[in-house]
């Protein structure tokens, strides 16, 4: 209170500088991104007691997931996590049309791989290979090849509501960053934004071989 | 572990250089390329492993450069780390249940048929179609 | 007699308003107290129900079916409405600023946002009262809660609502812990609370995003018939305890770490004498968390588990003895030889420990495999969960409540009406409880609607003790809500405290502290300093 002439405008009133706000922000970021792991954690645990139980059946089951499709999604989504770290570093150097370009970049890519993953579930829910009991595919050897899908749909299907809900962060990061929010001292948000897309990345560098690629 | 709130006031932020990303990037790229091919050959037991090992690798490079573990504070290191113990506690002792049911006495598991008595005694038996799925 | 201070959060801003888009830690913590004691009136309520269907064999006044809806409703709104939230997010939340000399919490917005949607998830599980009940326990143990047909999906959604608020409280304090302490407060200067309620933190942040996955599996199993809990489908139902099991064991301990905390405090100021054991009572907390995440299999011993792993569950299960023993021992050489005072918040103290003593002790009954067969699903089972939940948690929060009170509103209360109040919520709990011990070792199951005239007159004894209690709880009811408006000004340290939220006014004002805080004395440092009381 008594040294408010040098406290910029986005300090929050009971931190007492910059740093400790935004060290502050960085640790609860990570403590959420904590917290996903372990959401999407249950399903792996989920994952690794099916297909320890049912080897051949997940094998057989896998085939029907289009690599092509898993894979060009993949090199997508590394795509968008460079355009999203060098939104943040255009940023820290000032470069506020250049963050723009890159947000927008990201949008796209993220745009990009919802439409394959699109077309990767109309194509299943085509051939009846749904979850659980509306499950009608007969082509898959083995017992109950319907866990199998339910677990795929669930994995990838938690992971797309992270997609659509980064998206959405993003886009409110692009509204601020045009309104001048963010500069070269302060881009807490955008880099918090970063974080989360890249955990979004990172859970799809998982699923991609344990789903797509059982050898 | 132990931070003291008294921060310094100028702590600067790190800005990696653009070839770094771009080099992440493309090892990524590169290192997707080879799970798939190696999910080609087939190694028996070891593919698994080769795929977890390939997407950790990847995995790390994405937190180490991209989300800048590799130069801030080790205890947003230390989060990640302990929920990736817990998630392996959670993994493991599930398991010594799921791996290693019927060791001791000679019970086999098997899967309950709709024909088991369990299903008829239970009150609304129509609510069960033929195959056991539950109607609800 | 000291007066009330002229400006003071309460009073800074009024109307309804202002109160419903505070971001004041201490006003969200009062919007959290009332919330809870909603919750826990209504639980209550639901539970003098059961035992009054209970005080005969048959029906005494509801159905079977009603008798279900009801103790899974008490079950459940119990846990997830009243103890999980209880001591973290309405104490704690109003004290942990206090104690740290901070402003606020780390994210006050996000502090908000979970009290909003703790409310919604209040709402939504009192809407499936309405919409067809759920009558599964509280544990909604497949295959029945994919069978029956109650609101399982609207009950279920409601507890995963309330799973996010639990975790923004958890993630918050972390951060605040972290953060936030005033210059010169290291770790090993904080408060024992501040230490179990990062302990708490830490399992809320790590252990509720695994039950929000596991009722977003089971709405998906009832929504969609995924399968992978119905053994008709090739799925596990016992795969589906481990899930809740792996939330709700260190859930348990997500109830009791903060209690401890809270006996920590109360044992030393009222002792007047240095804590014993400081950082013991600070790392055992942290084991407590630790082996928490181990044992969760202890409740599946006649689920169908291997045997195997039934015997890595007991084992690990008995390490959870140790860091609880420490704390226990550490409390008692605290009040050896203190110059004890026996205010109202010191009776809950001494329960406290006679109480947690048994339902600790009873735990390792049941933590022994062989012993187990013998009582699972008991009323031991019941008894032993009360006794360390209720004469654990409840009592310590009502120690708490009672000890903070005159901070929250600045006013005492009737210290001989509390006295009196105590001695019954103490006696009626046992009167309740210790029958119920009796019955489950002889074999009376619990969730039953009836049972043989063999356990009659132990069930008479547990109704008339839960009668004892409702009275005990409408006393306090009336005083606390009685001093509010007529209490006496307390003063700032009634109690002569030395720790730090004690150092403002009663009630503080809206910025917690008159200027910067700076730590001049460690929290228990009783020897070194006489502290001031007024």
């Amino acid at each position: 209170m008594s040294h408010s002439k040098d406290r910029p405008s986005y300090l929050a009133h009971h931190f007492s500088d910059p740093a400790q706000q935004s060290d502050s922000a960085k640790l609860g970021m990570w403590i959420f991104i904590l917290t996903e792991i372990l959401l999407f954690g249950g399903l792996f645990v989920a994952y690794s007691i099916f297909r320890a139980w049912n080897p051949d059946m997940f094998y057989n089951a896998h085939k029907f997931l289009d690599v092509k499709m898993g894979g060009i999604n993949t090199v997508v989504l590394i795509t968008s996590s460079v355009t999203m770290a060098l939104s943040i570093r255009s940023m820290q150097l000032g470069r506020k049309k250049q963050t723009i370009g890159f947000l927008v970049a990201t949008l796209l890519f993220a745009a990009v791989f919802l439409v394959i993953k699109y077309l990767e579930y109309s194509h299943k829910f085509h051939l009846g290979q749904l979850p659980g009991k509306f499950y009608t595919f007969t082509g898959v050897k083995g017992n109950n090849p319907h866990i199998f899908f339910s677990i795929y749909f669930v994995m990838t299907g938690l992971h797309g509501v992270h997609v659509i809900a980064g998206m959405t962060v993003i886009v409110m990061m692009l509204v601020r960053t045009m309104r001048n929010r963010f500069s070269s001292e302060y881009y807490t948000p955008l880099e918090m934004t970063g974080l989360y897309w890249h955990l979004v990345d990172l859970i799809w560098i998982y699923l991609f071989p344990l789903l797509y690629l059982i050898g | 572990m132990i931070e003291s709130t008294m921060i310094n006031r100028n702590s600067h932020h790190h800005i990696a250089p653009l070839w770094l990303y771009l080099a992440i990037g493309g090892a990524l790229l590169v290192l997707t390329a080879v799970t798939i091919t190696v999910s080609y050959i087939d190694l028996g037991g070891w593919n698994i492993v080769v795929a977890l090992v390939i997407a950790s690798i990847k995995g790390s490079l994405v937190a180490m450069f991209f989300m800048h573990l590799y130069y801030d504070k080790k205890i947003y290191t230390i989060v990640i780390v302990m929920g990736l113990l817990f998630l392996s506690i959670f993994i493991s002792l599930t398991m010594f249940d799921t791996g290693r049911r019927g060791d001791i006495y000679e019970i086999k598991s098997e899967p309950i048929k709709p024909e088991a008595d369990f299903y008829k005694e239970l009150p609304p038996a129509d609510s069960l179609d033929q195959t056991g799925h539950s109607e609800h | 007699m000291s007066s009330m201070p002229e400006k003071n959060y309460l009073t800074e801003k009024r109307g309804l308003k202002s109160w419903l888009l505070t971001l004041d830690h201490k006003r969200i913590g009062v919007m959290y107290l009332i919330g809870i004691s909603i919750s826990f009136a209504l639980g209550g309520i639901f539970a003098l129900l059961i035992r009054l269907e209970l005080l005969n064999p048959g029906r005494d006044i509801v159905g079977a079916q009603t008798y279900n809806q009801l103790f899974t409703l008490h079950g459940a709104v119990m846990i997830f409405l009243f103890i999980i939230p209880g001591i973290p997010a309405a104490l704690g939340n109003f004290v942990l600023p206090l104690m740290l000399g901070a402003k606020d919490v780390a994210f006050p917005r996000l502090n908000l946002a979970s009290w909003y949607i703790y409310v919604f998830g209040a709402l939504l599980a009192v809407v499936s009262i309405f919409t067809g009940s759920v009558d599964t326990g509280w544990t909604f143990y497949t295959p029945y809660s994919t069978q029956t047909s109650g609101a399982v999906v609207t009950m279920t959604l409601a507890a995963f609502i309330l799973g996010f608020s639990s975790i923004f409280t958890g993630l918050n304090f972390i951060v605040t812990i972290h953060k936030l302490r005033a210059p010169g407060m290291t770790w090993f200067k904080m408060p024992l609370f501040v230490w179990s309620l990062y302990a708490t933190a830490i399992i809320q942040v790590l252990a509720t995003p695994v039950l929000g996955i596991t009722l977003v599996l089971l709405i998906l199993e009832r929504v969609l018939g995924m399968g992978i809990f119905d053994p008709a489908m090739g799925g596990d139902p016992v795969l589906f305890q481990h899930f809740f099991w792996f939330y709700s064991h260190p859930a348990v301990y997500i109830m009791i770490l903060p209690a401890m905390g809270i006996i920590s405090e109360l044992i030393s100021t009222f002792s007047h004498k240095r804590i014993f054991g400081y950082r013991a009572i600070a790392f055992s907390s942290f084991g407590i968390a630790f082996i928490s995440f181990l044992v969760w299999g202890h409740h599946m011993f006649t689920s169908g588990q291997s045997e195997l792993a039934s015997m890595i569950f007991s084992f690990l299960t008995f390490f959870v003895a140790i860091p609880s023993g420490i704390k226990v021992f550490n409390w008692l050489a605290t009040l050896y030889k203190g110059s004890i005072s026996l205010d109202t918040p010191m009776l809950y103290a001494l329960s406290f420990l006679f109480l947690f003593a048994i339902g600790g002790l009873t735990g390792m009954f049941l933590a022994t495999t062989a012993t187990d067969i013998h009582l699972h699903d008991t009323y031991f089972v019941v008894a032993h969960f009360h006794y360390v939940m209720f004469g654990g948690t409840v009592i310590a929060f009502l120690g708490g409540l009672h000890f903070w009170w005159p901070k929250i509103w600045g006013r005492m209360y009737n210290e001989n009406w509390a006295k009196i109040s105590a001695l019954l919520v103490f006696v009626g709990f046992n009167v309740t409880f210790i029958s119920q011990f009796i019955m489950g070792i002889k074999g009376m199951p619990r969730r039953y609607y009836t049972y043989l005239d063999q356990y009659h007159r132990m069930h008479g004894f547990s109704t008339i003790g839960s009668w004892i209690m409702g009275l005990g709880f409408f006393i306090m009811v009336v005083y606390l809500v009685h001093s509010i408006y007529k209490g006496r000004p307390a003063g700032s340290n009634p109690w002569g405290s030395l720790t730090m939220e004690w150092e403002t006014t009663s009630p503080p004002p809206t910025e917690n502290f008159a200027g910067d805080m700076k730590l001049t004395h460690g929290p228990y440092d009783y020897d070194k300093i006489v502290p001031r009381t007024d």
